[in-house]
């Protein structure tokens, strides 16, 4: 095994950062994320910030963007495009309480254009917010405790947590250490206080960023914790996942998995999803230790000179699994013990209602895509108030953009049954088990990146896709469907059973062949193709699998045993 | 090769005939021998037919095309456009490998390049790559919708080639590049090289093009002197036909519309357009800081409705200034029959005896009557206070005639050759529920669809013409009245004119009423604009306006003016021009430590100066 000195440093942090990519040089000489955001934010002349600024505003969970529906219809008008802001609050595990959503009910309804989004990390996304009122919406955050720290940029994001309602106790212990977790690993800079909450810049003692220090991480860095048997968070998708290992109710320590990324880019064959390699069980008591030492690993050794080959699912690639490991272990001081035995059986919610070990009640909705605003035949928004100012437990959004009225006594029951059916929330088993776990990212109109339709579309699609199930008598069959407006990955597309990507408008690739608990990545079955095309490869698969499927056979699994598609042992031949 | 279309002016329609003609009538090996015939005749002959494209299908295409007139060395224009960056990678590589062979070679960015230079431009290397549905890259946009549109001048002295980056998985593979290589071709511009369209791997056809095209531009391979032909023919095409004595008020030119958008975005409480026309063969010229008149024409509806409230039938005739018309075409054309006068409230108290009208009329009613006649236009006189019978010639005798509306021109003719740019406000309003439009502003917004002609006339306005290059410029106007500013900024740019100018500008709404946003921003850039200040009334409360504005920038305004600043005022008679006045004397008054009296002097003094400069309406 090759050590420290012999691996190639010519494109890490070792590196004078004219050696670098150019990213590099923008963070060391940001002054830690100040960057010229304040001068930006009294721009009068635009409503967009300084395309620097842009970026480092990502490091506090701000993203540009603008209304790419009337992009061109502004062109043509001699206007600038129509940008706004989205925030992305930081919200460990995906546990928030009634007023902390009260007040994000309040800031949306007053600056983010009437709506909130679920993500499928656990938070909030607010859009449309102008340039003016970033710092109301920070600031009103706050108010109750909360902040969008490192929700983007190259730093830990969200942390995840299974939410998995009927194991009170132990998700207790394991949501303490991811929220402990968050904390541990953010990012230090003053500059969050002064721009957003107008503080004065106080002296340094000491580094500001003493883990980061000023180029912080090489590109975006993903922690969850998973609570078998559910794999909600798809723990194999992140760069570090902890799989939760307990005795009777008593959390003991986690297997740790490292390496899982999704992110593509097409037509790039260097570039590919990635699932996570478990190398090793921790105690409980050594976690926050291993997280710096499997950070820092990345920190100090990740590609920082192309962005497209940063994340740690190619270091990892890059210089071996075992050498990884190794590193892991010196800088930990002690050797990972070998992995503890688990099953995971799913990494979709039940939805409706469970009763917990200790008896208190939890409600899960589902949430189509996330997506939360009031309709005319749903006033979601408004239901979902009503709830938070009468309900006194907690909520916890899942990792499938849905969302749990959790922690409720018995006898607080029936009220919140009532305030659901008053607002039409209360249909848990009306649609298709594909729909119940189909996922969609956002895509158009807000991301910039988006390059097909997601989130407005795939639920239209669904229903076409429903017809189909219901000629093969598959409707109640769970099938797990997800799509992504480009190939970024973010509803995590490449571990669906069915997969879709978009390429341009109307155009997808279709993947099959995903495992059903988030175990094997699925692999492209078809090219660039519009609706017809992809109602027709449904039509003979689903078809063929009805008749012929195994008993308790998944649809991935037969996808792969009836030839569709090739399975995909790696990351690395995804693309082949 | 029975379907060939005309080459454009390259050739004329009568030599194409004759060409198509044998042509369509030859064998290939025929073609194949006059091909050669052709090719080794002068150069005056030979243009012509090759660039007649198919027609000589033989010709290997990278035979160079005859250089243009003008002994200057050949510059080279790499243009790009790109999304994801494989194209201007390109673009760099080769405008390198260009000049490698000692060729001047400049890489431009699709996003930034002027459309209009391609007039003055020898040799245009374009490498494009196709994104959305086969659909260019989104900065390219505009490129190709000037390329492509009917804006887009005759290219004959133009040589080119074309690289197309695609992706053969998408159904419109390379569709971007084609467009821009067949557009070319069309507009009379001479191919190169062929077009290479390649896949995602384009590594080796586009290093392959670039060895063709570098190969094809070699100083060796250029043929040496003009090509008479080929000029002269283009010449033909382009030569503005003789005009009889300049259009006027009387005689207007029928200015086509070349373009006509709504500049306000969604959610806009106004409706502002920018109009595009062309004055191409009018022999009209103005200069910035000039009007254009409209001769409009009124709303048809409006003409019927009247009709029909008069009970006359339109092809009544009348008599209007010794001159035997139509009443339909009297009221559609000639008169004006919006708002009414108060000589036709005379008229029609008169011929209707109406009691109510009568008593308007007594001198003390003045105020009684305006209020009135705000209310009540001349469709409204006539519904309410009927004339049965009446004469057509009794009552188009109480009106008077249609004035034409005079618009800013908002655009330079150094920047925009043969044409002139307004920026008109639709008037829009209802009187008893039945909406209204003005003349002018909605003959421009409903009954000019692109493709119309607008009768128009230059109505020169000396005195708020630009100063001279140096001269700093303070420039304030609210709504449409920015329109002067454009024709300014876009002169100077022009002129490469290096003094500094400040715009102040106000109107409702940052998100939809910034007028020209994405071009004010471009000339802050390019330090043609040196400073902007905004005032928009309905984002912020207390409503600000730009005489706040001027306010806040007190010292900094007094300074400039000072510095020989010339100060500019533009649009909104009713309040706009006073309120800024009065911020004006104050400023002047605060810095200059003056009193009013003195300060008033101050401004007075500017104005004799001709330093203070006012276009309101
Ligand atoms: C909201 C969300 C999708 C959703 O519908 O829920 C989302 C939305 C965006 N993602 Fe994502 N990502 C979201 C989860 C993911 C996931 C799934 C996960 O993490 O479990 C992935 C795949 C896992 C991974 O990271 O490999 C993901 C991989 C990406 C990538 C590709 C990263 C890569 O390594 O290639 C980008 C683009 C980039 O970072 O360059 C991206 C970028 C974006 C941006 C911010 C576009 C941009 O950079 O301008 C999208 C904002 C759209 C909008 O208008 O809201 N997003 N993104 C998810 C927010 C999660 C959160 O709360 O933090
Ligand atoms: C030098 C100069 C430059 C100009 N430049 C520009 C320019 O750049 N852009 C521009 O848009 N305009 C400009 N104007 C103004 C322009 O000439 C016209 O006056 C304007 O467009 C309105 O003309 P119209 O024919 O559309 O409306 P008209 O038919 O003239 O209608 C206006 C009349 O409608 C009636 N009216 C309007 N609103 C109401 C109401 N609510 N209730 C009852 N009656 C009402 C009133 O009688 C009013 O006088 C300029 C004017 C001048 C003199
Ligand atoms: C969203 C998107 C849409 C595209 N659509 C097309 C298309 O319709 N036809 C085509 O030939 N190529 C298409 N392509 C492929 C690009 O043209 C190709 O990747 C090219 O190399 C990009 O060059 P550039 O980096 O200069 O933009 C598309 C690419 C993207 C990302
Ligand atoms: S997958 Fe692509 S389109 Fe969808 S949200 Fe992520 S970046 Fe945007």
């Amino acid at each position: 095994m090759s050590t420290t000195d012999q691996t190639d440093r010519s494109r890490d942090v070792s590196q004078p950062l004219d050696n670098l990519g150019p990213d590099e040089t923008l963070k060391a000489k940001s002054d830690y994320l100040r960057g010229t955001i304040e001068h930006s934010l009294l721009d009068e002349i635009t409503a967009a910030v300084a395309g620097d600024d842009a970026k480092l505003m990502k490091f506090f969970g701000l993203y540009q963007q603008d209304d790419r529906d009337i992009r061109d219809e502004r062109r043509r008008q001699k206007l600038e495009p129509a940008f706004s802001f989205m925030a992305r609050v930081r919200l460990p595990g995906g546990v928030c309480s009634p007023s902390q959503w009260l007040k994000l009910d309040e800031l949306a309804r007053a600056h983010g254009g009437e709506t909130l989004r679920l993500t499928t990390r656990q938070t909030f996304q607010l859009h449309h917010i102008i340039k003016q009122d970033l710092r109301p919406v920070m600031r009103g955050l706050r108010d109750v405790l909360l902040d969008t720290k490192a929700a983007c940029g190259d730093d830990t994001r969200g942390v995840m947590c299974t939410v998995n309602p009927n194991l009170s106790s132990l998700h207790a212990q394991v949501y303490a250490l991811a929220k402990q977790a968050s904390d541990h690993a953010l990012h230090r800079t003053g500059a969050y206080r002064e721009i957003w909450y107008g503080e004065q810049r106080e002296p340094a003692d000491g580094p500001e960023e003493p883990f980061y220090g000023r180029t912080y991480m090489p590109r975006k860095f993903k922690i969850g914790f998973a609570i078998p048997p559910s794999n909600d968070i798809d723990v194999y998708s992140q760069d570090l996942g902890f799989i939760a290992v307990a005795d009777g109710g008593a959390l003991k320590g986690f297997n740790v998995a490292i390496g899982g990324g999704l992110g593509r880019t097409d037509q790039a064959p260097k570039t590919y999803p990635r699932l996570a390699d478990v190398i090793g069980y921790v105690d409980a008591e050594s976690l926050m230790a291993t997280i710096d030492a499997v950070m820092s690993v990345q920190r100090d050794y990740g590609d920082r000179v192309d962005r497209a080959h940063a994340r740690f699912k190619y270091t990892i690639d890059d210089k071996g699994l075992e050498w990884v490991t190794a590193e892991i272990e010196r800088r930990l001081g002690f050797a990972l013990a070998p992995a503890r035995p688990y099953t995971f059986t799913s990494n979709g919610d039940a939805l409706g209602w469970v009763t917990g070990e200790d008896g208190r009640e939890h409600c899960t909705l589902f949430i189509q895509n996330g997506r939360i605003v009031n309709t005319s035949e749903r006033p979601m928004m408004d239901g979902l108030r009503a709830i938070a100012e009468a309900h006194e437990g907690t909520f916890r959004i899942t990792p499938n953009q849905n969302l749990i009225i959790s922690d409720l006594a018995p006898e607080d029951r029936p009220a919140i049954e009532a305030l659901l059916k008053d607002h039409g929330l209360d249909e848990f088993e009306s649609r298709s088990a594909l729909r119940r776990n189909s996922m969609a990212c956002v895509a158009l109109p807000t991301c910039g990146l988006a390059m097909a339709e997601s989130e407005r579309y795939l639920p239209d699609l669904v229903t076409k896709i429903e017809a189909l199930l219901d000629a093969h008598g598959l409707t109640e069959e769970p099938i797990t469907i997800r799509m992504t407006g480009c190939p970024n990955g973010c509803a995590r597309p490449y571990i669906a059973e069915i997969g879709l990507t978009g390429r341009a408008p109307g155009k997808y690739n279709l993947y099959l062949g995903g495992g059903f608990h988030g175990q094997r990545l699925n692999k492209m079955y078809l090219e660039n193709v519009g609706e017809s095309a992809i109602l027709e490869a449904l039509d003979t698969t689903l078809g063929h699998y009805a008749r012929e499927r195994r008993p308790g056979e998944r649809f991935g699994d037969f996808a792969i045993r009836a030839g569709y598609v090739a399975e995909v042992e790696e990351g690395r031949f995804f693309n082949d | 090769m029975a379907t060939m279309e005309h080459p454009g002016s390259i050739i004329t329609t009568d030599q194409w005939e004759m060409v198509s003609g044998l042509t369509t009538s030859l064998t290939h090996d025929q073609a194949l021998w006059i091909s050669g015939y052709l090719a080794g005749l002068s150069h005056q002959a030979r243009s012509p037919v090759l660039a007649g494209g198919d027609a000589v299908a033989s010709t290997p295409p990278t035979a160079p095309a005859p250089a243009p007139a003008g002994p200057t060395a050949r510059v080279v224009t790499v243009l790009f456009a790109s999304e994801t960056g494989n194209s201007r990678e390109l673009a760099t590589s080769l405008a390198q490998a260009a000049r490698d062979q000692g060729i001047e070679a400049k890489v431009a960015d699709m996003a930034e390049y002027r459309p209009r230079t391609l007039k003055d431009t020898q040799d245009l290397l374009v490498i494009t790559s196709t994104h959305g549905d086969g659909d260019p890259p989104q900065t390219a946009m505009d490129f190709f919708e000037f390329l492509e549109g009917r804006k887009a001048p005759k290219l004959p002295q133009l040589r080119y080639a074309v690289l197309a980056l695609g992706d053969s998985t998408y159904e419109h593979y390379c569709a971007a590049g084609r467009r821009i290589d067949e557009r070319l071709a069309e507009l009379g511009a001479q191919r190169l090289v062929d077009r290479v369209e390649c896949d995602v791997d384009y590594d080796d056809d586009a290093a392959g093009w670039i060895e063709a095209v570098s190969r094809a531009l070699a100083p060796s391979a250029a043929p040496p002197g003009p090509a008479p032909a080929a000029a002269g023919t283009a010449a033909a095409g382009t030569a503005p036909v003789a005009v009889p004595a300049a259009f006027d008020k009387r005689r207007p030119f029928a200015a086509a519309v070349l373009d006509n958008v709504v500049l306000t975005g969604r959610g806009s409480t106004k409706e502002t357009r920018h109009v595009e026309l062309s004055l191409e063969d009018s022999g009209l010229t103005y200069q910035p800081g000039d009007a254009l008149g409209v001769v409009a024409r009124n709303d048809p509806a409006l003409v019927d409705a009247l009709l029909d409230q008069l009970g006359l039938p339109g092809d009544t005739p009348v008599t209007i200034k010794q001159q035997d018309t139509t009443l339909g075409d009297a009221l559609a054309g000639t008169l004006e029959i919006t708002a009414a006068t108060p000589r036709f409230l005379d008229h029609w108290a008169e011929i209707t005896g109406a009691a109510e009208l009568q008593a308007l009329l007594a001198p003390e009613q003045s105020k009684a009557r305006t209020a009135f006649l705000q209310r009540h236009h001349v469709l409204d006189l006539v519904g309410r206070f009927p004339a049965p019978g009446i004469d057509a010639d009794r009552f188009v005798a109480g009106l008077r005639p249609l004035q034409p509306r005079l618009y800013s021109i908002a655009s330079s003719l150094a920047a925009a050759p043969d044409e002139a740019h307004l920026t008109v406000s639709t008037v829009r309003y209802a009187l008893h529920d039945v909406p209204r439009t003005g003349v002018a502003s909605g003959y421009l917004a409903e009954r000019t669809e692109t493709d119309a002609t607008v009768p128009v006339y230059i109505q020169r306005n000396e005195h708020f013409h630009l100063a001279d290059d140096d001269t700093p410029l303070l420039m304030i106007g609210a709504g449409t009245g920015v329109a002067p500013y454009r024709a300014f900024m876009q002169e100077r740019e022009a002129r490469g004119a290096t003094g500094r100018s400040w715009l102040f500008f106000g109107e409702r709404n940052f998100r939809s009423d910034f007028l020209y946003q994405v071009e004010w921003q471009a000339l802050l850039k390019h330090g043609v604009l040196s400073r902007l200040d905004l005032a928009f009334s309905r984002d912020a409360t207390p409503k600000t306006y730009v005489q706040d504005r001027l306010r806040r920038h007190g010292r900094d305004v007094y300074a400039w003016l000072e510095d020989g600043a010339c100060l500019y005022v533009c649009g909104d008679a009713a309040h706009m021009a006073g309120d800024v006045h009065d911020a004006l004397a104050d400023i002047v008054a605060e810095h200059g430590g003056l009193d009013r009296d003195g300060a008033d002097d101050y401004l007075a003094a500017l104005k004799r100066d001709r330093r203070y400069r006012l276009d309101v309406y």
